[in-house]
């Protein structure tokens, strides 16, 4: 299997005017083609710095990163990342949202635009296309971030708690929608989440971190033994208590 | 926003009830606020008629007519207004534009920024009047001091209004384009000046008010024509008929103005629809 990415003794140090802050250290991962990753750890344990290194948004004070065998300096195409929040912008309709990253790359072609109207199409928003972000529900606007993502056709997805501004019930329907998405895209995927079910639902492997400075704890792999899967059913299979257990007690959180 | 709530019906009754009670209510407040108009101006004429106050200090609303039509029929009432409105006009744009502007390079320019700050409070909370004797020896007694005057006035207060909108940004929108690879440029023109359009708008709403404080003062210090010229020359030769009646010139034009501006941000939001 391809290597999508590779993360060699990666470290992080924040400097401030008190001191140094160490948030991330030795952190050593690969990802193959295809999979879907998901990241746990307390809070403040530098998961979402870890995206931001890997999009080369950010630059480690210790290690390297390589996407696609390149060593990353700098943001990249290969790459499409996803907020916490859609931040669609109120000014601009749905396809204009979407054309966004195209435009910025300077790569609006007729090809691009028939892509991007076919992704719209496949995923229910061509009708919408005109429509203001204020129009649409949370989890449309949650699917045209991503397809805002797609468009850029980028090989490797970056999930920033991507979902965690929804509430409960959308959260549950969007993780089954976007999973639906990346698996019909091939695209491969790191997804960074606090959510322990959300991150055994979706992955092929959770990662779990430590209390910061963050260090990779655990890599669980995650088997279920179902035909086609999906986030939905796998919450639902009998070995997802004991990864939800064994999750829980390298998380090893105390109130 | 046509099917925002698909599911509202607007058939009803007790709608249609709904609908006329706020019509009602608006109506209500209209014509409160004509009356209000109405029996000021009837008071004021009553007392200076029956000499209950003296019209020669107080001046009175059939005089003011009176003197509006004879400054017509010299043929410089349009003139003196002209002038004025030119003033503000360019006093306005240029404190727009350029404050704009300025605010463009501090957000651009964190050292630029940091190092203009004490400045900027010194400046803001300086009184612009006080500086008007000075741009009078520099640029001469004439239009140009007149809008200098204009821009001392409002410049500081856009710049520092405008920057704010800009600082105010969702970061990760911000972050957003650079994850696609965007330049400082791009997250200028695709979100920064976007998205501060309502702040903007705002700013020229001060503006306006800010502009005529400016051009008024201004000709106060200066002018040979204009309606702050008529001001101050009709208090000089105890012509109270003709300082009122440029004052009540005064508040309609800066109120035809606000909404000019009300009128733009409305066109401009239609077309970006």
């Amino acid at each position: 299997m391809r290597k999508v990415v590779e993360l060699h003794n990666l470290g992080m140090t924040y400097q401030s005017l008190n001191g140094e802050i160490k948030a991330l250290e030795k952190i050593d991962l690969e990802v193959y083609e295809g999979e879907f990753i998901s990241i746990v750890g307390p809070s403040g344990c530098g998961k979402s710095t870890l995206l931001s290194i890997i999009s080369g948004l950010l630059s480690p004070t210790e290690g390297k990163v390589f996407v696609d065998g390149e060593e990353v300096k700098g943001t990249s195409r290969k790459i499409g990342y996803m907020l916490q929040k859609d931040h669609l912008f109120e000014w601009r309709t749905i396809m204009q949202n979407i054309l966004l990253g195209l435009e910025i790359q300077k790569a609006v072609t007729p090809d691009a635009i028939a892509y991007t109207e076919h992704l719209l199409q496949t995923y229910g928003l061509y009708e919408f296309r005109h429509k203001y972000p204020s129009q649409l529900s949370g989890g449309m606007r949650q699917r045209a971030a991503l397809i805002r993502t797609l468009v850029t056709k980028p090989e490797l997805l970056l999930l920033d708690e991507a979902f965690s501004a929804l509430d409960y019930q959308t959260r549950l329907a969007v993780n089954e929608d976007i999973y639906a998405i990346i698996k019909k895209e091939h695209k491969t995927a790191i997804m960074v989440t606090h959510d322990i079910a959300e991150s055994i639902s979706m992955a092929d492997r959770v990662v779990v971190l430590s209390k910061r400075p963050g260090t990779i704890k655990k890599i669980l792999p995650i088997e279920v033994n179902c035909e086609r899967r999906t986030p939905l059913k796998t919450r639902e299979m009998p070995e997802f208590q004991s990864y939800f257990q064994s999750i829980w007690k390298e998380l090893d959180i105390h109130v | 926003m046509s099917n925002h709530f698909p599911e509202m019906s607007t058939h009803s009754p007790e709608h249609q009830a709904y609908l006329r009670k706020v019509r009602q209510e608006k109506i209500k407040v209209r014509v409160t606020q004509v009356l209000i108009l109405a029996a000021a101006l009837g008071l004021w004429e009553i007392c200076a008629r029956t000499q209950i106050v003296d019209p020669f200090i107080t001046s009175q609303p059939s005089r003011i007519v009176k003197t509006m039509i004879t400054l017509h029929q010299e043929g410089v009432l349009l003139h003196h207004i002209m002038v004025t409105c030119l003033e503000t006009i360019v006093g306005f744009t240029l404190g727009t534009i350029l404050g704009t502007l300025i605010a463009i390079i501090l957000w651009w320019s964190e050292f630029i920024s940091k190092v203009a700050e004490p400045y900027l409070v010194v400046l803001n909370s300086l009184p612009k009047i006080a500086l008007g004797p000075i741009f009078i020896v520099w640029i001469g007694a004439g239009p140009a001091a007149i809008i200098v005057m204009t821009l001392a006035i409002s410049l500081i207060v856009t710049i520092l209004e405008v920057l704010n909108g800009f600082l105010s940004i969702d970061q990760e929108k911000i972050k957003l384009v650079y994850t696609f690879g965007g330049t400082k440029l791009q997250v200028m023109t695709k979100v920064l000046l976007p998205a501060s359009f309502p702040t903007i708008v705002n700013a020229l709403k001060i503006n306006v008010g800010l502009s005529w404080v400016g051009v008024i003062v201004g000709e106060f210090l200066v002018s040979k024509a204009g309606l702050g010229y008529l001001i101050v020359y009709g208090g000089q030769v105890f012509k109270l008929d003709l300082v009122m009646t440029s004052v009540f010139i005064l508040g309609i034009l800066a109120a035809l103005m606000y909404q000019g501006v009300v009128l733009f941000e409305k066109w401009i939001v239609k077309k970006g629809n």
